[in-house]
């Protein structure tokens, strides 16, 4: 009886509701100042608490019920594939966005081309995690170890000797491809969450030098007057320079989704996807396990590592407080929320995350808040991401009789 | 040799907060084989509940004792609320799926309370209330160690003696045990599995909130960002000592605590964190399995 149900469930909506004011009485509701001596109670917070309590616990049990949480990973069809099975209908919408891409600054202020910007980074930065995460299967949770060496390779190249940024851009990503052999050397041997583990330790620990090393990085006071890039040794004005970064990233990000979507379909990228879903038979398939390991670690660092020089030099000055583990679970977010190993979900994270929080300023604070809730609902929910990554697949259409 | 004393008891104390944390670190992974990132979290909150009952408890004029007792009791069932839900909610709908997504699952855990705490309160340090008295008997000794030492070190043993009393001699300890060792099989004689991780949740949360409320009284001051740096540290604890085994994670807490007592007292205390980490990363290259873990084999 459907009234039964109904009064079941708003039975346990209430119970769940009220175990969520119990849980968030002395965080939300009281509140003390031990300055003018007295305790704020927050009523206002108890009842918000409860009725989003008891509204979500409601909704997610809906929801639950509609399907089956928890799948396994990369199942699912690819979205891209069920909205446009068309392929020239996808190849119009493409070059439609390209031309958007293009003329994007000429239609918007500098400030809207500088977030833009940002977000082509991250782009680029989601397209190269994805490389060691989504289709390499190893979780690095330092991934902002090798973006900020990429950046301090620019820096201090530039600081010391002066050299510019076409030359560094190179070095900069060697450099933060060494790094990333040198961390994945070590932890070949190790599984997913000694891993994850490891690799948050690197990021700190990259993280901790460059603050406290004060003679070799000028520690958390950073280094500043970084030169911008150079156009054929011309000096740009800033909004030159603005638009200049900007057309930049964009090639960056055509040139990292051509060469990820080549690589992916590569006997690597296949190696890698082997590798994600089981390491045994994949060995006994006879691939190097330790060489394609490491050469993920390596491409997933290189492109840290160029974005990194970029980074330094649209901002004319970093410090260490811009390598952060939230800027390394930022980049994750994106990269799980499009779905790990889909390079259209990466670009689709990327801008989720990076320009909804731009324009909604007034919710600043609860970004990271949102990160959170995010990252849960999604496993639990969507564990493949907003766009699942689909297999390569052919279709045998069914040619037109010819005596007919 | 004064300095070396007291080093040791700096680095003693230091280690016996961190086992409070690493021990549900280890029964966590013990049981359903999952690094409960948001650990760290259920430790800062333990600190913050208590701070904040002290707080209200002597605006209104409490006495200290019955003020530290309650504080200490809310931090506890509080922080094992929190970590009966965050279980429920985060970990559980995901018992069956891959392992990378439960522990992305526990990183978007840890964000959410960092932040939750930072949103309803405040993103300030604050100072903590004084809990722990000046001992008399303890003027002596003040050249090596503080009143707050003393009162840490003893708690801990407490502590532990209750745990290890829990974990030999229940019910409860002994369905732990069973689940831990096969998880199936504990199902098939009749253990409830799901019931027996709440309980180690909320054991092992219980007891970060006790290490949260101590290093709170002897530090003196709390930020809602302290759980990140003490469970990653605590985990590194944890997988020196071996994880998954509960004397392992004590054992391995002191020694971390003594070596980075050591290190800051005699190399540098600018690297303070550096070193907690590079230890981490090298038992893992050359001893994954940790002091006093078994090794474990890969099986198809």
């Amino acid at each position: 009886m459907p009234a039964c149900r109904l009064y079941q469930e708003l039975k346990r909506s209430l119970l769940v509701a009220l175990w969520f004011i119990f849980l968030t009485f002395p965080l939300m509701v009281v509140k003390v100042d031990l300055v003018e001596r007295v305790v704020h109670w927050r009523w206002k917070n108890m009842l918000f608490v409860g009725l989003a309590g008891f509204f979500f616990s409601f909704l997610g049990r809906w929801i639950m019920q509609r399907k089956n949480p928890g799948k396994a990973l990369g199942k699912g069809t690819a979205w891209s594939l069920r909205f446009c099975p068309d392929p020239k209908i996808r190849k119009i919408l493409i070059v439609l966005l390209l031309c958007l891409a293009v003329a994007f600054p000429q239609i918007f202020s500098s400030y809207q081309t500088t977030i833009m910007t940002t977000a082509l980074m991250y782009v680029v930065l989601g397209l190269g995690l994805n490389i060691v995460v989504g289709m390499a299967g190893l979780l690095d949770l330092g991934y902002v170890a090798f973006y900020a060496v990429g950046a301090y390779s620019y820096a201090l190249l530039n600081y010391h000797f002066h050299w510019g940024f076409w030359t560094v851009l190179p070095i900069g990503g060697l450099i933060a491809a060494l790094f990333g052999v040198l961390l994945g050397f070590p932890v070949l041997r190790l599984r997913g969450d000694y891993l994850a583990i490891v690799t948050l330790g690197f990021g700190e620990i990259i993280r901790l030098i460059l603050e406290n090393w004060g003679e070799f990085s000028q520690g958390p006071s950073g280094i500043s007057n970084i030169s911008r890039p150079g156009f054929f040794g011309l000096e740009l004005s800033l909004d030159a320079a603005i638009l200049y970064i900007y057309y930049l990233m964009l090639a960056f990000v055509l040139v990292a989704i051509f060469i990820v979507g080549r690589l992916q379909h590569s006997r690597l990228g296949r190696a890698w996807i082997a590798l994600r879903e089981d390491e045994i038979a994949c060995e006994a398939m006879g691939i190097d396990k330790t060489k394609t390991k490491l050469t993920a670690f390596a491409l997933g660092a290189f492109w840290a590592g160029i974005i990194g020089v970029v980074f330094a030099a649209k901002t004319t000055f970093i410090n260490p407080a811009s390598f952060t583990f939230l800027e390394s679970a930022i980049i994750l977010s994106i990269v799980v929320l499009g779905g790990m190993g889909s390079i259209f979900g990466v670009i689709l994270g990327a801008f989720i995350l990076i320009l909804l929080p731009e324009y909604l300023r007034a919710l600043a604070q609860y970004r990271m808040l949102a990160f959170g809730i995010l990252l849960v609902l999604l496993m639990v929910f969507r564990p493949q991401g907003l766009i699942a990554p689909g297999r390569r697949a052919y279709f045998i259409t069914k040619k037109p009789d010819p005596e007919t | 040799m004064h300095y070396f004393i007291e080093l040791f008891f700096s680095g003693l104390t230091r280690g016996a907060i961190y086992a409070l944390i690493a021990l549900g670190y280890t029964m966590v992974y013990g049981i359903i084989g999952l690094i409960n990132f948001a650990h760290g979290e259920i430790y800062m909150i333990g600190a913050f509940t208590s701070y904040i009952v002290a707080s209200v408890l002597s605006l209104y004029g409490y006495p200290l004792f019955a003020t530290v007792i309650i504080a200490g009791a809310a931090a506890v069932v509080w922080s094992g609320a929190y970590g009966y839900t965050v279980e429920r909610l985060a970990y559980r709908p995901l018992r069956r799926a891959p392992r990378l997504s439960p522990l992305i699952s526990a990183i978007g855990m840890s964000i959410l309370l960092q932040n939750y705490v930072f949103l309803a309160q405040t993103s300030d340090f604050i100072s903590f209330p004084k809990l722990i008295p000046d001992l008399p008997f303890m003027d002596r000794y003040a050249d090596y160690l503080g009143s707050s030492d003393v009162v840490i070190l003893f708690t801990t043993l407490i502590v532990m003696g209750i745990l290890t009393f829990i974990i030999r001699y229940t019910r409860i300890g002994k369905a732990m045990r069973a689940t831990a060792q096969d998880s199936t099989m504990a199902m098939l004689v009749g253990i409830n599995v799901n019931r027996v991780i709440s309980a180690t949740f909320v054991i092992g949360s219980g007891l970060a909130a006790i290490g949260g409320m101590l290093i709170a009284a002897h530090i003196g001051q709390i930020n809602y960002y302290i759980g990140f740096l003490a469970g990653i540290k605590a985990f590194t604890a944890a997988v020196l000592g071996g994880i998954g085994s509960i004397p392992g994670a004590v054992l391995g807490s002191l020694v971390l605590g003594l070596t980075e007592s050591f290190a800051t007292g005699y190399v540098s205390s600018d690297y303070e964190d550096v070193f907690a980490f590079t230890l981490l990363v090298l038992i893992l290259i050359f001893r994954p399995s940790g002091l006093l873990g078994k090794k474990e084999s890969q099986k198809v």
